[in-house]
This record gives C-alpha cells, sequence and structure tokens, in this order.
C-alpha cells in the first residue's frame, strides 16, 4: 500500500519536472503508441515525447532522407489525432510518404528560400495548435532560434521535427531531443535480390530527463521495427552477383 | 428646385446591334416580333422609313416594297437589360438615374448643369457622348419628370423647358406627350382636343368625370403640382471604407490605429451581409499627391479583423508616410459569400478548427510569397516530376488513389545530377557510381523500372531507373537515359534519396 503510494507520488513530481522542463506531461492512458520501444528510461515517462522540439542532425542528403523517413513514421501516429502537417523544406516529393502509410495530401508544403523565413515559418506554423506535426528544413540553428522553437511548442502542444542539414556538429540548443539517423543496409527476410527495407543507425544524442542511446530501427509493413540481432550480412549475395557478372 | 433630363432612344435595340455588329451597319434591317404568325416591324432605320416601311408592318409586305431587307428577331427582355446597362454608363452625367422603360432614361440633374457649362452644354454633352456609342437619343430638360419626357418625344431637338415654363412648353405639344392610355388618347381626339393647351384650363371637375383621374395625375405631374416617384437605379455600393484625418499623419503608431478603424469598419459590413473578403486594398493618400498603399489576400473569404490586421501587420512598416497622411482608404474589391466553403477544409485534414489552419496559411504567404505553401494529389502519369499536381483548393480531394506499390525517393532532387558509372552488361544494374568526389560501391540494387516519356506530351528517351544500396546502406535513385549503343554511351543521373 505505501509502495504504491509513493510510486504515485514519484511518477506526479516526474510529469511537474517534465513539465517545467518544457515537456508535456501525459497521462499514462494517453499515451502515443509509436510503435517503438527502445527501452525503459529511454524517454520521460517511457513515452516518446510529444509537444516539444526534436531535432535531427543530417550530416548528408542520405542521412536527411533517412531522417525524414523516421519523422513521416511517427508523424502517421500523430496525424490519428490531428489533422494537417505542415512541412517546411524544399525538395521532398511528397509522392514518397504514402510509403510510409501516411496520406501525402494532407501535408502542406512551405516551399521557402531564405533560412529567416524558414524559420519564421517554422515558428509560425508551431503555434497553431491544430496540426498533428511541423517538420521544419534548416541549414543553420542558433540557440536563440531553437529557443523559440522550444517556446513556441510549449504554448500550442504541436511536436515539432526540424531537420537540421549542416555537415559541421550542432551546436548547443533547446531542443528537447537530439537524434542522427544514418542509413543501414536494408533488411531481406531472406537472401533475396532487392534492397529490402529500409534500416537505420538511431542514435538518441541528447534528451531531457531521458537517457541517450544507439538501436537499429527498421521500418517494414508500416511499422518501425527495432532489431537486436545482428542482420545477415550480404557479401554471399554480392559474391553470386560477381559470379554472374564473370 | 429640380431639374430632370429624359432620355429618348429613338431606336435603342437597331441601334445597339448595329454596334455589335458592324455588317449590319452597311444592310437595310428591321426589328421584327413574332405575332399570330406574322413578323410584325417594331423598329426600323431612319433610311428605310423614306421607302415607305413603317413600324407595324408585316415583314412580308415589306419585302415586297424592298427585297433586300433583312430582319432582327427582337429578343424577350433586351431592351430592359440594355436600358440597365445604359443606366450604369450614365453615371457620368449624375449620380441619381431612373429607367423609363420601354425607350428611354430619366436623369436628375438638379445641381449638375453647371459642372458641365450650363444646361445647353450639359445636354450636348450628354447626346455627344451617347452619340459616340452609337445611340440617337432626342434629349428633353424640364422642372418635372413629365414635361422632360415630353419636351424629348414630342419637343424641339434638345429642349430645355426654363425653369417654371412648363405650362407654356406643354401648350401646343399633343395629349400623348402626357403618357396618357390609348383609350384616353382615343377619346380626346373625338373631341377634337389635339393640344395639351386645347383642355389644359377646362374645369378639373368634368376632365376628371369625362376621362378619369389618370388624365388629371398626369397633368398634375408634368405641371409639377404633384410629386412625381423617382426610383433611382440602385448602384453596387463598393467595399471601401474612408479615414480622413484632422492632420497629417505620420506615425506608425497613427497608421496603425487607422488600419484598425477601417477594418473594423469593413468587417461589420462584410458580417452584415455574410460575405468574406479575398482581397484588401489599404491606400494612405498623402499631402505631396501620391498614393502609398498594400495589399493583401486570403485562401477563403474572411472578415475576421483579428486575422486581417495580422496579414497587413509585417507589411505596414513598408508603407512610407514621408510628409504625412490626409486620407486612408481600404477597399475590397473580391468579396465572396463566407458560407459557402466553410466546413470544407476539415473534411480533408480531419477534425479542427476550420477557420484556423486557413489564416495560417494566409499569414505565411503573406510573409514569404503567395503560392509558397502547396498541398499536392496525384496526377496519373508516370514521371516522377510529373506525378503529381498541385492542388488548386484546400478542399480538392484525390482523384485517383495514392500509388504505394512503387518506391520513390523522399528526396527528389529538382534537377537530376549527372554521374558516373561502372555498369556490367547492358540492362544490370551499375557496380558503382562516382558522384562528386564520392565513389559508391554498389552491393544491392532493385530495378530496372522503364519508364517512357509520354510522347503525346514531350519526345525524349525513356529512362530506366534502378533503386540501389551502397555498402554502408546510402539509397539512391538512378536513372540512364536511352538504350545502350554502339555509338553513344548512355548517361547516367541521380535523382532522388531514398530513406
Amino acid at each position: 500500500m505505501g509502495g504504491t503510494a509513493k510510486e504515485e507520488i514519484l511518477a506526479r513530481l516526474r510529469r511537474e519536472i517534465l513539465s517545467l522542463q518544457g515537456g508535456q506531461a501525459f497521462p499514462a492512458e494517453e499515451a502515443w503508441d509509436i510503435g517503438l520501444d527502445l527501452g525503459k528510461g529511454v524517454f520521460p515517462g517511457n513515452v516518446f515525447p510529444c509537444g516539444v522540439i526534436h531535432e535531427f542532425w543530417c550530416a548528408a542528403p542520405e542521412e536527411a532522407a533517412a531522417s525524414g523517413g523516421f519523422i513521416t513514421g511517427i508523424t502517421r501516429v500523430l496525424m490519428k489525432k490531428r489533422g494537417a502537417v505542415i512541412w517546411v523544406g524544399r525538395d521532398v516529393f511528397p509522392g514518397a510518404l504514402s510509403f510510409f502509410g501516411v496520406e501525402p495530401d494532407r501535408f502542406l508544403f512551405v516551399r521557402t528560400k531564405r533560412l529567416q523565413d524558414t524559420l519564421w515559418a517554422i515558428e509560425e506554423a508551431l503555434r497553431y495548435e491544430g496540426l498533428a506535426a511541423v517538420v521544419g528544413e534548416v541549414e543553420a540553428l542558433s540557440f536563440k532560434a531553437s529557443r523559440r522553437l522550444q517556446l513556441a511548442v510549449e504554448q500550442s502542444g504541436v511536436t515539432g521535427f526540424i531537420l537540421l542539414r549542416s555537415a559541421a556538429p550542432p551546436s548547443v540548443s533547446a531542443s528537447f531531443a537530439r537524434w542522427r539517423i544514418r542509413p543501414l543496409p536494408g533488411l531481406l527476410d531472406e537472401a533475396l535480390p532487392g534492397v529490402g527495407y529500409p534500416c537505420w543507425h538511431t542514435e538518441l544524442l541528447k534528451i531531457r530527463n531521458g537517457k541517450p542511446g544507439a538501436w537499429k530501427i527498421g521500418w517494414k509493413k508500416e511499422a518501425f521495427c527495432l532489431i537486436t540481432e545482428e542482420p545477415r550480412l550480404f557479401e554471399l549475395q554480392a559474391g553470386n552477383r560477381k559470379a554472374q557478372v564473370g | 428646385m429640380k431639374r430632370y433630363v429624359s432620355v429618348a432612344f429613338r431606336r435603342l435595340l437597331t441601334d445597339w446591334h448595329k454596334r455589335k455588329n458592324p455588317l449590319l451597319r452597311e444592310v437595310p434591317f428591321v426589328m421584327a416580333v413574332s405575332d399570330h404568325g406574322r413578323m410584325v416591324i417594331t423598329e426600323i432605320c431612319p433610311e428605310i422609313a423614306r421607302q415607305g416601311i413603317a413600324v407595324g408592318m408585316t415583314m412580308a409586305d415589306a419585302r415586297a416594297l424592298l427585297p433586300e431587307l433583312k430582319m432582327v428577331e427582337e429578343e424577350k427582355g433586351l431592351a430592359q437589360r440594355l436600358l440597365e446597362g445604359l443606366a450604369g454608363w450614365c453615371i457620368r452625367f449624375s449620380p441619381e438615374l431612373a429607367l423609363c422603360p420601354p425607350d428611354g432614361l430619366i436623369i436628375d440633374a438638379s445641381g449638375c448643369a453647371h459642372l458641365f457649362g450650363g444646361e445647353p452644354a450639359y445636354l450636348d454633352h450628354i447626346r455627344s457622348r451617347l452619340g459616340a456609342l452609337g445611340y440617337d437619343v432626342r434629349l428633353g430638360m424640364a422642372d418635372t419628370i413629365g414635361t422632360a419626357w415630353a419636351v424629348s418625344r414630342f419637343g424641339k431637338e434638345n429642349a430645355i423647358v426654363p425653369v417654371g415654363a412648363s405650362v407654356q412648353a406643354l401648350e401646343s405639344l399633343p395629349p400623348a406627350a402626357l403618357r396618357l392610355e390609348p383609350a384616353t388618347l382615343d377619346r380626346l381626339r373625338k373631341l377634337g382636343l389635339y393640344r395639351i393647351g386645347d383642355f389644359m384650363a377646362m374645369p378639373r371637375a368634368s376632365l376628371q368625370r369625362r376621362f378619369g383621374s389618370s388624365l388629371l395625375e398626369r397633368l398634375d405631374q408634368a405641371l409639377g403640382i404633384r410629386e412625381e416617384a423617382f426610383i433611382p437605379v440602385k448602384q453596387s455600393v463598393p467595399y471601401q471604407e474612408r479615414l480622413h484625418c484632422l492632420e497629417p499623419v505620420r506615425s506608425a503608431h497613427a497608421i496603425a490605429a487607422a488600419l484598425e478603424e477601417l477594418v473594423g469598419r469593413i468587417c461589420r459590413r462584410l458580417e452584415k451581409e455574410g460575405m468574406g473578403l479575398r482581397t484588401a486594398l489599404f491606400s494612405g493618400f498623402r499631402v505631396d499627391g501620391k498614393t502609398v498603399s498594400l495589399s493583401i489576400a486570403t485562401t477563403r473569404p474572411s472578415r475576421s479583423e483579428k486575422h486581417l490586421l495580422k496579414l497587413f501587420e509585417p507589411k505596414l512598416s513598408t508603407l512610407e508616410p514621408d510628409l504625412g497622411i490626409e486620407l486612408f482608404s481600404l477597399e475590397a474589391p473580391i468579396v465572396e459569400m463566407q458560407n459557402a466553403t466553410t466546413g470544407k477544409l476539415w473534411e480533408v485534414f480531419g477534425k479542427g478548427d476550420d477557420a484556423g489552419l486557413a489564416e495560417l496559411v494566409d499569414r505565411i504567404e503573406e510573409k514569404i510569397g503567395r503560392k509558397t505553401v502547396l498541398r499536392y494529389l496525384p496526377a496519373e502519369h508516370h514521371l516522377p516530376e510529373r506525378s503529381l499536381k498541385i492542388a488548386g483548393a484546400y478542399e480538392e480531394k484525390p482523384q485517383s488513389p495514392w500509388r504505394r506499390d512503387r518506391t520513390r525517393p523522399l528526396y527528389l532532387l529538382a534537377k537530376p545530377e549527372r554521374i558516373e558509372v561502372t555498369a556490367p552488361i547492358p540492362d544490370y544494374p551499375p557496380m558503382n557510381f562516382r558522384h562528386g568526389n564520392i565513389l559508391h560501391k554498389i552491393v544491392r540494387a532493385d530495378g530496372p523500372e522503364r519508364i517512357e516519356q509520354e510522347w503525346w506530351l514531350r519526345d525524349g528517351l525513356h529512362r530506366d531507373y534502378y533503386c540501389v544500396e551502397d555498402e554502408s546502406g546510402r539509397r539512391y535513385w538512378l536513372f540512364r537515359l536511352g538504350h545502350y549503343s554502339e555509338s553513344r554511351k548512355p548517361v547516367w543521373y541521380l535523382h532522388g534519396y531514398f530513406p
């Protein structure tokens, strides 16, 4: 009896601390099931944090594509509750989003040219509480700008995903979490030809009130899948092809 | 003191047809209307009248006199429509105009003539302007509508009846000038009363007994004893609000206050009429005679003060007051019914606040530029750059489902980039490719997916697309343009990045 009371108090206090730190305190029953269980203690309250800014460092276009895929997979769940997603970026191909189980016509794309316009549009969109999520692509994110974005989501409760497309490592920011997602050889059930399902080396570089870490995550049949064992090596297949060529 | 001008179109329909169709200017033609299976002439050109053709003749008789006579059938209601249009055009002569069917207009000219240099000049001006349009008119000016009507049709050309001289002007005119019914006119003629002057002085009681009250009413109206209703044509009031300043305004704060006041006024009017504005123009008239203005546009009709002010806000600082602005105006050139489209947005996006998203889009477009917030729908084309179309309206839904059977890259390069490729044998995926300075060794690949140029749209070579993965798992979308051939090395391009 005494034990449960203590746990409840602890849980309440954790939620309070979380909200003070800019995260949203979700009651357990409203927890968003992102379909991604990365282990205990990784996310505050063991729930994927929504209503905060997630920053993705993308050092190359390949990483941006991987991050974009990962984000789209998350918005699939977020869009079940709320309406539209705004994507501020230049080269996204909407037709590709349907692979992640979302309807691309529910995305609004903002095509900006200058960094300051991009940041302004992201912030303005984040302030509007009727959106499922806002995805923004920027070349640089100063501490001040990241703080503005984080403050905007703390009021509206919209989840923001910022793709930081710069080769240089990011500086200090006020974002709630920072990720880096790099592509890995795809998942194949057998040594079949083809490229298989996408697979990413997902690093959680920092998170407030959580525990950073690194995982192998794949996207298969419209859901995330956590890969624990070493994926199959493909030298065999490559060797096969060489034999064919010869 | 009132002054009226009566405009009588001699041949409204004929003139209009000549104006519309220059071919008719050269040939003799008449307007006719079908009556019990015969075509009866209703309007003729003056040239034809000399040849013995008159209004009321049947078409067959007229053709016997003039075989080459052309006929145009009269369209019902056309005269009324023409008069309404002309009334709108004649607003330049006076703000108050009334229709006088079937063939005239009444202009309330009180206090207007001196602007054109006196009454004769005023009438000359009206006549020449209408004449330039191709309309032959007779004009009459008098104190009352009745007298003006009478002199324009039965008096001299451009007859001006001096103030208080209606009695003298009417005396010599026939009774028909009083707009009487045919039965009354008949009776007057039988009694030998051929001019208005013949019965004007008769005792009123006997006139009433013999001809009914309508004769007295018309006579009184013409003489100004009885008021005649003047029903002006309603001009649509533009959505415009003005704000005069007591002193020229220079400060940003004052300009913002003026805008707020004007937006408030226009929104209240829109609210009353159930409308919303799509575009608005805020202008400041400066002391130095120049006009500075800002414009905004919304994606759907809006009458929300807060929202409209927010759209103007980022631009307000660009309005240069210079020495000061003495008059502000706010116009809404495009206004639409508001209720027609509301609620549609969230049929697409799911539940939510309808106006909120539209307002967000407006704010972004106003700041960054028009057509920067886009929504895409699938299009039935195979080439990736053509497989999407921009949705015109936010409520537009996909006509065909999104395809999931073909993998497409998340990032598609706007312009495919040239790469150098080593491919083992034709139609096999490449072994490696060089993009920039980096050599990618390809481990796995899917493809080829051949996409032909749509020859009915554009000529060009087909593309063979491969989805390839290099040794570290990075995925690319490459294509080869055209076939392999002996003479020509095929060109390869990088077109996108897969997640």
